[in-house]
């Protein structure tokens, strides 16, 4: 099945969110994908909680923006595997292929964690911080779990602060930055709500440790997480936990911005002052072109979405307050830089692809990424890379290979072609 | 529409919160999503459709990613 759409946004998260709004409200047909079976993308997953903050205002008045505009077809559960053609993206839904046709799109499609490995990450209990808690919006009770919150960025706090209220025992919060990235970090924001946020996710983990400059070295446990063993440098010490909720800040999502020919500078997409990248019609908003935020990600959203539909000078007029949110991400970004301690983690035994259980011994043997995937099979997995290639290129610097269809796994008949359909007996994965 | 969901996890009958998703509800059962290559059980992780670990069998379709599926009534899980 092939359908047209003036404008495709593909990812249906704040960015994509306000694109999507942006354009429609300027007469434009417009398709709004997402992998996930609900719109909100990691941010504003699940249903709201008691507590009203600025995150929840937001996310209720987008929704509800999204949702009454007629103009917009949402896809959930559809994910872009591939570039058949010139304006067209070939996607998978409930298993079966859909092919969307476009004038323009735009790329929205977020970040993921970046995750280091050491030993014991790969124990069930282990999460990434952000997989925590959407394991807890979409369902998992963790009253009186005892969990320890670590590794890098804003987002620990925040994970911290809502693990706290869904009833789990909080023991400790480790960033690994130190107390002065935070306080140079927080002077610079000291005139902005940001800090009043930020003071509001602290007062809501009070009695909760909150230790800057460390980080965990080890998880332990016999089939599930039993323990953690965290760092400051000088000192190790052991605190025993059911769930470890660890990421290191995030990495962009640019496999969709890759196979489409997009130019890529240190790893995020390049776009000129209308969100546009350097391929024809193609637009890119959010965390892909820069890890941003929430507010960051609407406004280039919504710039995206606005030149997208032909609409200059609106998209112009939101140039400059985009510009300014645009300061606060360089900040992020050199606040929560990783410390060289963080090259260690991996130990000789530790894991390092989860797919196809490739050792650091193993992988840290070859000199770049190409030579480790088809010598040991690492990053050839059903994640394609995504985990360990992040890790990898943090690690040792290798740089991601070239991106090759399918960008996700899909089944044989989605790949047959738009016209084939999926019985259940073809429906094999298909690994890169 | 009820507030809860009945499904089966390797046979077993098991009741979660509507809206809970698959990963979500083998976490409540206690069970390891699938065995890694080298034996290691392993369980949701990223929880965003990335990482993959969290894949199993539901009704029938091997290998898919229980993070990004909501539980059904009468939905029949197997770990992999």
């Amino acid at each position: 099945m092939t359908r047209s759409f003036d404008i495709v946004v593909v990812g249906a998260g704040p960015a994509g969110i306000a694109a999507a709004c942006a354009a429609a409200e300027q007469g434009r047909r417009v398709a709004l994908l997402d992998d996930n079976p609900a719109p909100g993308g990691q941010i504003w997953r699940g249903p709201s909680t008691a507590h009203r903050d600025a995150v929840s205002r937001a996310k209720e008045r987008w929704l509800h923006r999204l949702q009454q505009n007629p103009a917009i077809t949402s896809l959930h559960g559809c994910r872009v595997f591939d570039v058949p053609g010139d304006g067209l993206l070939a996607a998978e839904q409930n298993g079966q292929r859909v092919d969307l046709r476009y004038s323009k799109v735009v790329l929205a499609t977020g970040a993921r964690e970046l995750f280091l490995p050491f030993p014991g990450w790969t124990l069930p209990g282990v999460y990434g911080a952000g997989g925590l808690q959407a394991m807890v919006k979409a369902g998992l009770p963790v009253r009186d779990q005892r969990v320890v919150v670590a590794g890098s960025g804003p987002l620990l706090l925040a994970v911290a602060a809502y693990l706290r209220e869904t009833g789990a025992r909080v023991s400790a919060v480790c960033e690994q930055a130190s107390w002065r990235s935070l306080l140079r970090f927080g002077a610079s924001i000291a005139h902005t709500s940001r800090l009043w946020q930020a003071a509001g996710y602290r007062w809501r983990t009070r009695g909760t440790p909150f230790h800057a400059g460390c980080w965990p070295v080890a998880a332990h446990g016999g089939k599930t997480l039993e323990s953690v063993t965290l760092s400051n440098g000088t000192r190790q010490w052991t605190v025993p936990c059911d769930l470890l909720a660890c990421g290191f800040h995030l990495v962009p999502n640019t496999e969709l911005a890759s196979l489409l020919g997009c130019t890529l500078q240190q790893g995020f997409v390049t776009v000129d002052a209308l969100q546009q990248t350097l391929i024809a019609n193609v637009f890119c908003a959010g965390e892909p072109t820069g890890i941003g935020g929430l507010e960051l990600s609407l406004a280039e959203g919504e710039v995206a979405g606005l030149a997208a539909a032909g609409a200059i000078r609106a998209a112009q007029a939101r140039i400059p307050r985009r510009d300014r949110l645009r300061a606060f991400a360089a900040q992020l970004a050199v606040t929560f830089a990783l410390r060289q301690e963080l090259h260690s983690l991996s130990k000789a035994d530790t894991i390092v692809c989860r797919c196809e259980d490739v050792t650091w011994r193993t992988v840290s043997q070859y000199t770049g990424w190409r030579a480790a995937k088809l010598q040991t099979r690492c990053g050839m997995g059903p994640c394609q890379g995504r985990i360990c290639g992040s890790a990898l290129n943090f690690l040792l610097e290798w740089s991601p290979d070239s991106v090759r269809p399918p960008i996700f796994p899909v089944s044989i008949a989605s790949l047959a072609g738009p016209t084939a359909s999926a019985p259940a007996e073809l429906s094999a994965i298909q690994e890169n | 529409m009820t507030d809860t969901v009945r499904l089966t996890v390797n046979g077993r009958a098991l009741t979660v919160p509507a809206g809970a998703t698959v990963a979500v509800a083998l976490a409540i059962a206690g069970a390891a999503c699938r065995t890694s290559v080298s034996g290691e059980p392993r369980a949701a992780f990223c929880a965003m459709g990335i990482c993959f670990e969290c894949r199993a069998i539901v009704d029938g379709g091997p290998h898919q990613r229980t993070c990004q599926i909501v539980c059904r009534d009468g939905m029949e899980v197997r770990t992999e």
